[in-house]
């Protein structure tokens, strides 16, 4: 963030350099630059769930806090369950949450507070953005507590109440969540049912939900039924406008997305990036051994995604379905060097191939763009699938690389160097918390593209140093 | 974004006739495609509660975006069949007359509505009225259901009541219906005419009655929304964009970046420096921005050179967006338009036959570029006082959003350097302000070439096509009138000023929501306007 006190004193216009890596200019002086990615607000935002047990909340928070991250709001969750877990060492029964254990009530209080302190940590020294307190937050007390917390610390805080009433829904959600959760590991499923649906009653009788009148100067989003019906009170600002648009598209709808890479190009086989170039011969193949795949899968109401170059055009048309062109989803724009081997690059652009080796995610190609650009660049995309439910994405290297970090939740620093090798189908299937993956190699041989990060990253190493991970080509 | 159809050769033949009608008519948006049947928002709620504001507003941007829509307001059609208005009496609910009338109209728009959407390559409907009983929403969900549409209702409650007021003083005061503009009586009127509405209002009653159905209802201006049962993308849209939408005052400023290097030698594209007289621009733009005391002003610039180098001297804080960098003119980048001729002569013509969908190899459209800068209109809608230091095409697109251009307009429409477009909402439109900075500059501008030019459809279609539409792009259809009854005039003759000559004659219903330039005086010596018109 740029500093006010400083433009008082220095002298305009202050001269410009352009950053190497990023290709962004700046002024010389500062090294920091206000660089719209998403909206920054002032303020930290501190976003409280609230609801009963079983209500989706910590499925909300780990996928808000993932969806946050991706689109480079630094985003974490702190689970008040965890604290308890730490505290207690161990879950003897749904006793403990009952509303007259006074010890339980303490401890659950004490825990509460010890995440607060982390959240500040978090917010005003590691330097992160939004906090997602996932506990409870039933009574307004509690809630009064959080939002004095904030007060004091300069956050703004966003309600997410999740209210649901269908007994089937709720039970789903313990089966897929709770069976599996540390406090029933040593009880058959039965038992643990029953445990937790006496807990869920312990809490019920002391649920005060956000109520209209009562909390209407509050900014909250309350979900009811699993997102049929929304109630948004008094968004005040740009993160919360983007929360409540992706809480609004979320569902889940059991489903399957399933990402592959056009089938081998001509330039792949010479070790050329970028162009927009034809399938090979094995590239056809690929598609018809794709087409084979599809059909025994047996997906319902498949959707199939391509992007705007020929290769993915190709290898959608052998499918022989419907299917629809997105702009969004061509590969990285490698500017001047597009359509070079990498050797060429080593060649001509020697500092530039070592620039990006040294931060991949934010190294943009001189008149190109960068992973940070295609994140930006593909929100839409991961916005509609999520609102979708089977889809088949048929893209490119460093745009499937974005989509899976989105979906497995990869850092910055790994998402450039994930394995996204040609003729290679991932199936993501949402469950409990996460997303479970299958790979299925097509049995179709193709080159590989993937470039390891080499040892050496310096500007002034050797061109043998610089190749060393080049894989082979023709 | 184009979609692929793929004809499974089970519909009879008529049915395929009009999904081709439909298919070869809409070019298909990236937007549009989203909803396979068309839909209608029927609007709800009292008097002066923002319904036509809402209606227009999100009528322009679904149209910018590529999802033709069209409004159809009730109130039009009723001051067709009622010649004068008298008084609130016509809306009384025991006024047997009067609802007959008044049905006969909400029918008569219907059979629109209908025309619009299965005939005119129409694919969202607006329908502006109050439709505050069950009875009338029913009618309407039986239409709906008749034809294989789908509804999305759009509830607006509000009981503050100075905003009501504020809303009768605003648009009210001025509707055909009171022109004798006396503001009391009018307001009085009016008020009257409200209670007319109050004793039958039955709201949306999502715990119960209309539990199934999807709608938003915003409630006292947008401080809540319930949201009910969204069904699909475009609806999400929808909603996403009403809860940026507020109508507190502001002013957005769209100017380019000083005169470049690279534009005195008359290469487009590129990331040069500001030329000598550009940074005498930025200079007098720092004065304007003194001079207008804007307070709370964001200030955002490209990730190009010559904005940045614009906007630092200002002095004051800013953002840069690369998604505000000018489009990108691919093979073409840096060359003159000259070099551009000689080297690409078929690319040349071709961007001339259709410089809206015309796409540089390698390089980008005007409609990419629109798809590229909606995330920069929906911020702008929810921001304050903005000046945005952009490039010619860009400011293209984003004019054409708030002065509702369509894709024919859009890229000729004039952008001079050194010149800042002031844009304030004003009623249902946005009044232009033209300020230019008196720093001498080059002309950037291409005109349209004279002349009938063959158009090869194909080699345009190689590459995807969306088409952004503006509310006056629509098929007209002849009215039908019962005997007796003349054609209403508009009240205002069309904006000339802002359009080209052969959209002159288009009328427009509900008034004209653009004051011609000419009309607004300049504050210092040091600049003069210049009525912004649209090349023919």
């Amino acid at each position: 963030m740029i500093d006010n006190q400083e433009f008082m004193v220095e002298a305009y216009p202050r001269e410009l350099t352009q950053n190497p890596l990023r290709k962004i200019w700046m002024p010389c002086k500062n090294g920091h630059i206000v660089h719209r990615r998403v909206c920054m607000t002032n303020c930290p935002t501190l976003i409280v769930t609230v609801g009963l047990p079983a209500r989706g909340k910590t499925y909300i928070s780990k996928k808000l806090t993932r969806y946050l991250n991706w689109i480079g709001v630094p985003t974490k969750e702190f689970n008040v369950g965890q604290y308890r877990r730490e505290c207690l060492k161990i879950y003897k029964s749904f006793e403990f949450f009952r509303p007259d254990n006074e010890e339980g009530l303490k401890i659950r209080r004490q825990c509460a507070l010890s995440a607060l302190n982390d959240v500040r940590q978090y917010l005003s020294v590691e330097g992160g953005q939004v906090a997602v307190f996932d506990a409870t937050n039933t009574t307004r007390d509690r809630r009064k507590t959080i939002i004095m917390f904030a007060e004091q610390n300069g956050y703004r805080v966003f309600f997410v109440e999740s209210v649901c009433e269908d007994p089937e829904v709720i039970a789903q959600n313990i089966v897929q969540v709770k069976l599996g959760n540390p406090d029933y590991i040593d009880c058959n499923s039965d038992e643990a049912i029953k445990d937790f649906m006496k807990r869920i009653k312990c809490y019920e009788s002391s649920y005060q939900p956000l109520d209209e009148v009562l909390d209407r100067d509050l900014s909250y989003i309350k979900i009811m039924d699993v997102g049929r019906r929304y109630l948004v009170n008094r968004v005040v600002d740009h993160v919360q406008s983007r929360i409540v648009y992706y809480l609004m598209n979320i569902h889940i709808t059991p489903r399957s997305i399933y990402l592959c890479r056009h089938g081998e190009s001509d330039l792949n086989i010479k070790g050329r990036i970028g162009g927009d170039s034809g399938l090979s011969d094995r590239g056809k193949e690929f598609a018809k051994r794709l087409r084979n795949f599809l059909q025994e899968q047996n997906i319902k109401n498949l959707k199939v995604w391509t992007s705007q170059m020929k290769r993915t055009i190709q290898t959608a048309e052998i499918l022989g379905v419907s299917y629809e062109q997105w702009k969004s989803l061509n590969e990285i724009d490698a500017g001047v060097c597009e359509e070079m081997m990498y050797e060429e690059i080593q060649e001509r652009y020697p500092l530039e191939f070592a620039l990006r080796d040294q931060d991949k995610y934010r190294y943009r190609y001189p008149k190109g763009e960068s992973y940070e650009d295609l994140v930006q660049r593909l929100e839409p995309v991961i916005m509609e699938l999520e609102r979708q439910e089977n889809v088949l994405v048929i893209c490119h290297q460093a745009v499937l690389r974005c989509l899976l970090a989105y979906f497995l939740d990869k850092t910055a620093d790994e998402l450039p160097y994930l394995k996204c090798p040609l003729h290679t189908v991932l199936k993501l299937t949402p469950v409990a918390y996460g997303c479970e993956v299958e790979s299925f190699c097509l049995s179709v041989d193709a080159v590989n593209t993937q470039r390891d990060r080499p040892e050496n990253v310096n500007v002034q190493r050797s061109t043998e140093d610089a190749l060393q991970t080049v894989p082979a080509h023709f | 974004m184009s979609s692929t159809q793929r004809d499974n050769g089970s519909a009879n033949s008529t049915e395929a006739k009009k999904t081709d009608l439909r298919v070869n008519e809409k070019k298909c948006s990236w937007a549009s495609y989203m909803t396979n049947s068309p839909t209608v928002i029927v609007m709800i709620g009292l008097p002066a509660r923002g319904k036509t504001y809402i209606s227009k507003k999100l009528t322009r941007y679904l149209n910018w975006i590529g999802v033709p829509t069209k409004v159809f307001n009730l109130g039009v059609y009723r001051r067709e069949a009622v010649r004068a208005y008298k008084s609130y009496d016509f809306f009384r609910h025991d006024n047997e007359e009067a609802m007959k009338i008044r049905k006969q109209c909400a029918l008569v728009a219907l059979q629109d509505v209908k025309a619009y959407l299965t005939e005119e390559g129409g694919q969202i409907a607006v329908f502006d009225a109050t439709n505050t009983t069950r009875e009338r929403r029913d009618l309407i969900q039986d239409f709906v259901k008749e034809n294989a549409f789908k509804v999305f209702f759009v509830e607006s409650v509000c009981d503050d009541p100075e905003v009501i007021a504020a809303n009768i003083l605003e648009v009210k005061v001025s509707s055909p219906d009171y022109p004798e503009r006396h503001r009391e009586r009018v307001m009085d009127d009016f008020l009257k005419r409200i209670e007319c509405y109050k004793v039958t209002y039955q709201p949306l009653d999502p715990d119960d009655y209309d539990k199934d159905l999807s709608f938003i209802k915003v409630i006292n201006v947008g401080q809540r929304f319930l949201v009910n049962r969204v069904q699909d993308y475009i609806q999400s849209k929808i909603v996403y964009y009403l809860m940026n939408i507020h109508v507190h005052s502001h002013s957005i400023y769209l100017c380019r970046h000083g005169e470049s290097k690279h534009n005195v030698e008359g290469r487009i594209g590129g990331d040069s420096e500001l030329s000598p007289r550009g940074k005498q621009f930025a200079h007098a733009l720092r004065d304007f921005i003194d001079e207008h005391k804007l307070s709370d002003l964001k200030v955002w610039t490209s990730q190009l050179r010559r904005t940045i180098q614009t906007a630092e001297e200002l002095g004051v804080p800013y953002e840069q967006w690369k998604i505000l960098n000018e489009i990108d003119a691919g093979v073409c980048e840096e060359m003159t338009y000259e070099m551009i001729q000689e080297t690409f002569p078929e690319e040349f013509a071709l961007r001339d036959q259709d410089k809206y969908h015309y796409r540089y190899p390698g390089g980008e459209s005007y409609q990419d570029l629109v798809q590229r800068l909606e995330p920069v209109i929906m911020e702008l809608e929810r921001q304050g006082n903005v000046l945005v230091i952009c490039h010619q095409a860009v400011m293209r697109c984003l004019l054409a959003y708030f002065l509702d251009k369509g894709a024919e307009d859009l890229p000729y429409m004039k952008c001079p350097l050194h010149t800042i477009l002031k844009l304030t909402p004003v009623a249902y439109g946005c009044k232009v302000e033209m300020f230019y900075l008196n720093v001498e500059a080059v002309n950037t501008h291409r005109d349209r070439p004279l002349g009938k030019i063959p158009k090869d459809s194909t080699l345009i279609h190689r590459r995807n096509s969306y088409t952004p539409l503006s509310s006056h792009d629509q098929v007209k259809r002849p009215r039908l009138y019962s005997a007796g009854n003349q054609p209403w005039l508009p009240l205002a003759p069309t904006p000339s000023a802002l359009m080209p000559e052969e959209r002159q004659s288009q009328t427009r219903i509900g008034g004209s929501c653009l004051s011609p330039c000419a009309k607004e005086a300049t504050l210092t010596a040091q600049k003069k306007l210049v009525a912004v018109s649209a090349s023919k």
